[in-house]
This record gives structure tokens, sequence and C-alpha cells, in this order.
């Protein structure tokens, strides 16, 4: 079996594929629902755009499920310490994720134009809310969340929904929403034509460019932010106990990983790299390379999120010994080698057939196809 | 800080997220299932109406499913934000069927079904009938994984507590995966979903006989759903009785409780038929017993007792007793200004006590220093070890009474499938039209019995439940059960309005013409003397 430290490592690896790979498949048709009342005017235009994800939002989906059910195994005081203390952010993720089974499964079965108009934003909501929340979250964790322990390892969250709300995080926010509405973007525009083609490159343009704005601007903010330093305390290969270390807050201290190994700065510059080509290849019509660039640019904003706070996952600003790493929140040595194995076997499995289902369904949605299939499209 | 408001509330919440969840999920385990079934027909025979069948079946599926998915998602992250202390407790075993349900079985159903919908016209008759059995296979797999977790929580095997991370955990993951309570309550639960999704499709086939309208389309369907619910039906009862066989061996308050079996009786115990139990003195009033009956059923032996309530809460308060040592050494293993001197004598005597840690903290609900547990407190505790038994006692005699009404049911639909009368017993038709609300109730009613029959633990015998919740404010809480509520229930009368519209409008709803405009002297050549032939499909 691997060594545990090594493990320890993966799982954190792992998890930042899960959330690429959320980002990439349930990002795209979130991207999709949050242009669909702006890109399509009319009702058949909206069931081309809702009909390009149709067959695969459910699938798409289950990246999310699986990363909540993965940080469940892998990092359990992570689920247990975010889920409960981002308690109103994670209702607010679910309940606008609710619209999202039913608005695609109902919205087409009566014919009644306020009811399709009402499962249309519904469709919105839940494609608008989530990307932005998980944007903010992502926000606070880079300012540390203020939490601490009991001995018994009962966490205790001691700030306010609102204050999540601030500016810096709500900053992180839109980078995520925008990267996420550009990505869904690229896809309806490879999956459409015509008018709604041309709208959605233009919101995918505007979405892009936000996106590069706002993720530089954050680059030079975060460098003004405490960055959370393990100073001393249990080993990184020890059994997981996060109440066994010290950690000191250093100004700048989020980039010092990227100054310690200068090859990492690769990463915010896939980032960047990604978005403008992304831009470049809308803007060309090109949405298939758009769709790619895409993906490698929220790989590389992902990744240097993760990168910066490494090994911190949820710094704690309260108590920051209390802070959970990925060597101190971790599962069992057996539980993270049992579920590397699961990870092994299934990803390529999934990976496969899922493609086999987009190359089933492959091919641009018409108009024409929603008139012809008026009872069985959505 | 863990009032006991907050953790009432906590549970209320997950009871009604989770019995909504499972409003949704037993038609579809089930329903998948009949629609291979239904494929099948199709790929062999190449009829036409085989198509039509898993297509209109597949659409009532589709509305059935969106709100599974929807209410399934809370399942999901429900844990981490209202039971944080459980998750930390117990992931590093619980977390893994989660993740591997994902990961083996939510991705699989999830992806086919969208091809199953859409897939029709870009597939061959064979690759869409593997695309729907995948799906089928998706759905049942994720319920094994959710039913190893579950199981778990009812019999915490193959894992152990670390006083350093402070928490569980997982040493032999087969074990887990192997449990014969997940086991047995795997194969009854996708039993009862095949009996729900029957229950389902005979009865409203039955009422388009009744209405005399689109009759082949409604036979096949009845035949199917016939055939398919006696099968099931016989599993969901021998599966049930093989649940309760594990229930004995390893859950015993469950047994007790359930049965009423206030005192250990001489083996074999009798079966009670009928009685009210009265909680308060500990006895069943108006008793009435089937001599041997329980002993056979639970023992599936003539010379092993079963325990009795007042047995097992006496054994409890020792246990407690036992616990609370456990506890107090753990306190002093964790206390970060504990000397060195103080921790090694307190890991002997942790060690000596540790099994009965669990009990130990079910004393946390009613004193925090635990040398102040006096013996009232204990016996308080003991007490409260053993579920209400008369709400245990009923909603298990009701579930087992409606599984045995599907059983006769199901047994004169085949019986009269295969004399190809069904169409003339209108009371049998009727009977299956207004059976349709049973299945959820049975199943709602198990999923009772088995998780109200666990308390007060989330993990039996290992971690209270009033230790499980997360540290939030009552009102908190108040604010997302009203949300959660008022969301579900008006998603659910959203789906009841369309599924509802679209079971009336029955197969024409796929536009293909060939039903509900098909003239009705057409179809009324078909129909036997005895049916009942008033209204005309264009009524719909």
């Amino acid at each position: 079996m691997i060594d545990y430290l090594t493990l320890k490592f993966i799982w954190w690896l792992l998890v930042g594929v899960l959330l690429v790979g959320f980002a990439i498949m349930d990002g795209h048709d979130m991207g999709v629902g949050t242009l669909l009342p702006f890109v399509g005017k009319t009702d058949a235009e909206r069931r081309v755009a809702i009909n390009t994800v149709g067959p695969h939002w459910d699938g798409n989906q289950v990246w999310f499920i699986t990363g909540g059910g993965a940080i469940f195994a892998a990092w359990p005081l992570v689920y247990a310490t975010a889920f409960s203390g981002f308690y109103w952010a994670m209702l607010a993720v679910l309940w606008a994720l609710f619209f999202r089974p039913v608005g695609f499964d109902y919205r087409s079965k009566i014919a009644n134009p306020t009811w399709r108009s009402t499962w249309d934003w519904g469709l919105f909501v839940g494609g608008f809310v989530p990307p932005l929340i998980f944007g903010v979250a992502f926000g606070n964790l880079l300012q540390g969340v203020p939490f601490h322990f009991d001995d018994t390892l009962r966490p205790y969250y001691t700030g306010s929904f609102w204050a999540l709300l601030n500016p810096f995080a709500l900053l992180c926010g839109v980078v995520s929403s925008a990267m996420i509405t550009a990505h869904g973007g690229h896809y309806l525009m490879l999956r459409s034509e015509g008018e709604i083609f041309e709208r959605t490159r233009l919101g995918a343009l505007a979405c892009g460019i936000v996106a590069l704005v706002c993720f530089v601007g954050a680059g030079f903010w975060v460098q003004a932010l405490p960055g959370h330093v393990i100073t001393g305390g249990a080993d990184a290969a020890a059994l997981p106990n996060p109440l066994d270390k010290t950690v000191a807050l250093v100004a700048g201290g989020w980039l010092h990983n990227f100054k310690n190994m200068p090859l990492l700065w690769s990463v915010p510059a896939l980032g960047i790299a990604g978005l403008f080509m992304g831009g470049l290849m809308a803007w060309v019509r090109r949405p298939g390379l758009a769709f790619i660039a895409s993906s490698l640019a929220m790989t590389g904003i992902i990744g240097t999120a993760g990168i910066a706070m490494f090994p911190f996952i949820m710094p704690s600003s309260s108590d920051p010994a209390s802070g959970l790493t990925a060597w101190d929140a971790v599962s069992s040595h057996f539980t993270l080698g049992l579920m590397f194995g699961a990870t092994v076997i299934f990803m390529p499995l999934i990976i496969f057939y899922t493609s086999w289902a987009y190359k089933v369904m492959a091919g641009k949605v018409t108009l024409d196809f929603i008139r012809a299939n008026d009872k069985k499209a959505y | 800080m863990l009032t006991e408001e907050l953790v009432d509330l906590s549970r209320l919440q997950f009871a009604v997220t989770a019995m909504y969840h499972f409003l949704f999920v037993p038609l579809t385990l089930g329903m998948a299932f009949i629609l291979v079934i239904m494929e099948s027909c199709y790929v062999l025979t190449g009829r036409q109406v085989y198509k039509d069948m898993t297509q209109f079946w597949g659409k009532l599926f589709g509305i059935n499913f969106a709100l599974g998915v929807t209410t399934g998602i809370t399942m999901e992250f429900q844990f981490g934000t209202n039971w944080a202390y459980y998750s930390h407790y117990v992931g590093d075993i619980f977390g893994a069927p989660l993740a591997i349900e994902g990961l083996m079985a939510f991705f699989l159903e999830s992806t086919f079904i969208g091809l199953f919908f859409f897939g029709w016209d870009r597939l061959s008759k064979q690759k869409h009938l593997l695309v729907t059995f995948l799906m089928a296979f998706g759905s049942n797999l994720s319920a094994l994984w959710i039913l190893i977790a579950n199981g778990w929580m009812q019999d915490p095997v193959g894992s152990e507590f670390s006083y350093v991370t402070m928490r569980m955990e997982l040493t032999d993951f087969w074990a887990v995966v192997f449990n014969p309570t997940a086991q047995a309550k795997f194969v009854h639960t996708v039993s009862a979903g095949y009996v729900t999704a029957s229950v389902f499709v005979l009865a409203i086939s039955s009422w388009y006989i009744l209405k005399g309208r689109d009759l082949e389309f409604a036979k096949r369907s009845f035949r199917i759903a016939a055939a398919f619910g006696f099968a099931s039906a016989c599993s969901v009862i021998v599966l049930g009785d093989e649940s309760g066989y594990t229930v004995t061996e390893s859950q015993q308050t469950k047994l007790a409780a359930m049965e009423g079996m206030w005192e250990t009786h001489a083996a074999p115990a009798p079966f009670t038929l009928f009685a009210l139990p009265d909680d308060q003195n500990q006895k069943n009033r108006y008793a009435v017993e089937i001599p041997w009956a329980m002993g056979i059923i639970g023992t599936r032996s003539l010379d092993k007792e079963i325990p009795g309530i007042k047995e097992i809460e006496a054994e409890n308060r020792e246990r407690i007793a036992s616990g609370a040592k456990a506890v107090l050494a753990l306190e002093t293993l964790r206390n970060r200004q504990a000397g060195a001197a103080a921790k090694e004598a307190a890991l002997p005597v942790f060690e000596a006590h540790k099994a009965d840690l669990g009990f130990g903290l079910l004393l946390k609900q009613y004193v925090d220093d635990l040398n102040q547990a006096t013996p009232e407190l204990i016996a308080r505790a003991a007490a409260d070890t053993i579920p209400k038994v008369a709400p245990m006692f009923w909603a298990f005699r009701l579930m087992v009474a409606l599984g045995f009404a599907f059983f006769a049911l199901f047994a004169l639909a085949l019986y009269y499938s295969l004399k190809d009368n069904f169409t003339e017993k209108t009371w049998l038709l009727r009977w299956a039209v207004w059976f349709i609300p049973m299945p959820w109730i049975a199943c709602e009613l198990g999923w009772f019995v088995a998780e109200y029959g666990r308390q007060p633990w989330t993990i039996y015998g290992v971690l209270p439940t009033h230790l499980s919740v997360s540290s939030l404010t009552p009102a908190n809480i108040y604010g997302s059960l009203a949300g959660f509520v008022g969301f579900y229930t008006l998603l659910l009368g959203v789906e009841m309005y369309l599924m509802v519209k679209f079971a009336r409008k029955g197969p024409s709803s796929l536009g293909t013409g060939r039903y509900g405009d098909v003239p009705f002297a057409a179809q009324a050549a078909t129909v036997s003397p005895g049916t009942p032939a008033k209204n005309h499909p264009s009524d719909f």
C-alpha cells in the first residue's frame, strides 16, 4: 500500500481533479442555464439551448454529488466543518439546484408560456447561484473562516452568514460565475447555430473578459491577505489531529508556495492564457477550441486557489491552529487507500461512458429538431 | 449548547427530508426494471406497442425521477450541514460507501437516463435496451451502497474507535460491504421498490381497462405488472423475514420494541399478533399470541431465547456505568493540559471499557462531567435505550399486513392474467386502482421501523443521536426546516399534478397518433363483454 503521506497528497490532488471535473462538466450546463433567458428569445430558441444539455445535465451533476461524497470520505473534518459552518450558503446551493431536475424535465411538458418561463428562470437560478456561491466560498477560505474545535473535535463556527459576503469573496464569486458562464457559452456555441449562436458568442466573450479582469485583480488582492503557515507540531505523515500543530499568519503568505517553486506560476498563467484563448476562439467562431481553452482556464484558476493555500484547505481566522490541512483533516490510511483504489478503477470507466453518451448525442440542436420532436424533447 | 430542541429539530428535518426522498426512490427502483422488461419485449417481438409502453411509462418514470434527484441531493449534503459531529466521528467509514455510490452507481444511472430519453432515434434497438438496463442496474446499485451505509448505522461492523483521531475508523471494508444487516436491508428494500412500481403500473392499467380505453396497451402493461409484482411480493415477504432474522442477531432492542416483548420468554417465544403496548408499565394489554411463532421466525430454532426489553435495559445499565469510565479516561487522553503520567494511567482504563464507550456517551445528554453521573441518571439513560414500543409495534404490523395484501393482489392478478379473463374481474381492477397509495405507506412504515427503532443512536451502540448534531442554533433549523417543507411540498404538488395529468392522458401523450384518436369502435372489438365501456378516449 502507498504510504500515508503520499496518499494524503494524492487525495489533495484528487479532490482538485473532482472540482475541476465538476467545473468542466456540470459547469457547462450551469453556464447554459445562466445564459438561457438571455440568448433564447422565443420558446423554441430556449428549447434549443435546454436540449443541448438535456441528455447530459444529470450525469454532469453527479460530479457535484461525487465531489461531496469524496470530501466526506477523504476529508471528513472538512465536510463536517465547512458544510455546517457555511450552513445557509450550502442550503442556498441546494435549493438553487432543486430547480434543475424539475426545470429540465417539467418545463416543456405543458405548453403554457407562464409555466415555461417560470421554469426557465428556475434553470437560470440553478445555473447561476451554485458557481457564484462556490466562488464566494473560496474567497472566504482564502481569508480564513472563523471556527475552532473543542477537545473532542467538535467544530464550532462563530461567524455569520452575512460576513461571508465581503468584497474579496464577492470578487472571487464573480470570477467563478463568469468563467463558468463563459465556458457554458462555448459549449452552447458548439451545439447551436444562427441567432442563438451569435447571442451566445457575445455573452461568452463578455463573461470571459470579466473573468480575466477579476481573476488578475484577485491575484493582486491576495498578496495583501495574510497567509497561514504551519510552524510546528505534528509531522505531516502523522495520524491526523488538527489540534496538534502551531500556525502563524504571514503577510503575503499565500504566495510562498509560488515563491518556493517558481514552476508553479505556470498554473495561474494557464488560467490567464486559457481565458484569453477562450475569448479569442469565441471571437473567431471556433467553439470547440474555445471550450478546450476555458476548460484549461478553470483548471488553472481552481489550481491557483488550491496551491496558494496548500497544505491548508480550510484555514481558521479565529483560531489558526484549528485550521484544516491536507495532512490533518483526512481519513485513515486504510480509507484513503481504499478510496484511491475505487477512484482509479471507476474514474476511467466514467470518462469512457460519458464520452460515449456525448458522441451518441453529438451534433447541432436545431429549431427544426425542436419542431419535429415537440413531445419528446425537453 | 446541544439543547434538546436543537436535537429534536435536526431529527425532524432529517426525517422529513428522508421521507420525502423515499416517496420517489421506490418507484424509480422498480420502474426502471419494468421498463427493461417492456423494452426487452419490444426487442424480442419487434411490436410497436411495447416500444410505446416503454416510452409512456418512461415518461411517468421521468416525472418521478426528477424529484428523486432533487430530494436526493439534500441527503448527500445534510450529514455535513446538520450532523457535523456525526460526519466527523464516522466519516472514515460512512463516507466511503457514499462516495463509491457516486462513482460506481449514480454516474451510471444518471448518464444513461439521458440516453434512455433522448437516444431512441440514435441507437440501435439492442443498444438502447442496453442503455435502459444500465440505467436500471445503476439505480439499484445506488440503493446497494446507500443501504450498506445505512446497514452500518444499524450494525457497525468492521471498524474501531481511535482516541488519537477521536473517531471511528475502518478496519475491514468487506465486513461493512457484506454486513448481513446491510444485505438483508438491500434486498428487502429493492423488492419493496419493485412492488411499488408494479402496483403503480397495475393500478393505472386497471383504470384504463375499467374506462375501456387503450386496451391493448393497458392489458399488456397489466400482465407485466402482475407477473413482476407477484415475484416481487414473494421476495419482499421472504426477504423481509430474512431482515427480521438479522435484526434478531444484531439489533435486539429494535426487535424487542417492534414485537412488544417486555419479558424474556422461555424459548420458543410466542408471536404477539395484537396487543396494546403500555410503555409506562412495561407490559402489553389484550395480547393475542401465537405460541412458538416468534422464536421460530426470529432464531430459526426452538431453543434459543430472545431477550425481552427489561433484560436489555438492565444489561444496558451496566454498560452505561462501564462506558462512563471509558468516557472519563478518554477525556483525560484528549485533554491538552493533562500531564503524561495522567494519560498513561488513563490508557489501560480506556482500553478496558472501550467497548462500552458509546453507552457512556449516552449520559452526556444529562451531565457534562461524568464523575457526577448518579445511579438515577444511569437508570434514566438506560431507559432511553428502548425506543417507544407502541409506534414500533403498530408500524411494523401495518407494514407486514400490507405486504400480505400485495401478495394477494398480485397472486389474483397473475392468476386471472394466465386465465386471460382479468378484464372481466372489475372488482380486482378496482382493488388495484384503490390500492395505489398503499406501497408508499408500506415503504414509509418500513423506513420508520428501521430508523426510529435505532434511537437513541445514530450509530447503534456507538454514537448517541444527541451528540451527532451540528452546533447550530434552533432558529437556523426552524428556518431551514420551513424552507425544505415549503419547497418540497410545492414541488410534490407540481409532480402530482403532472403525474395525474399524464396518467389520465395515457399513451396518447406520446403524440404518435396511435392512441386516443383511434376510433372507439375499433378498440371495443377487443373488449370482453363484461367490461364497462362508457368513456370515450376523447374525454381526456
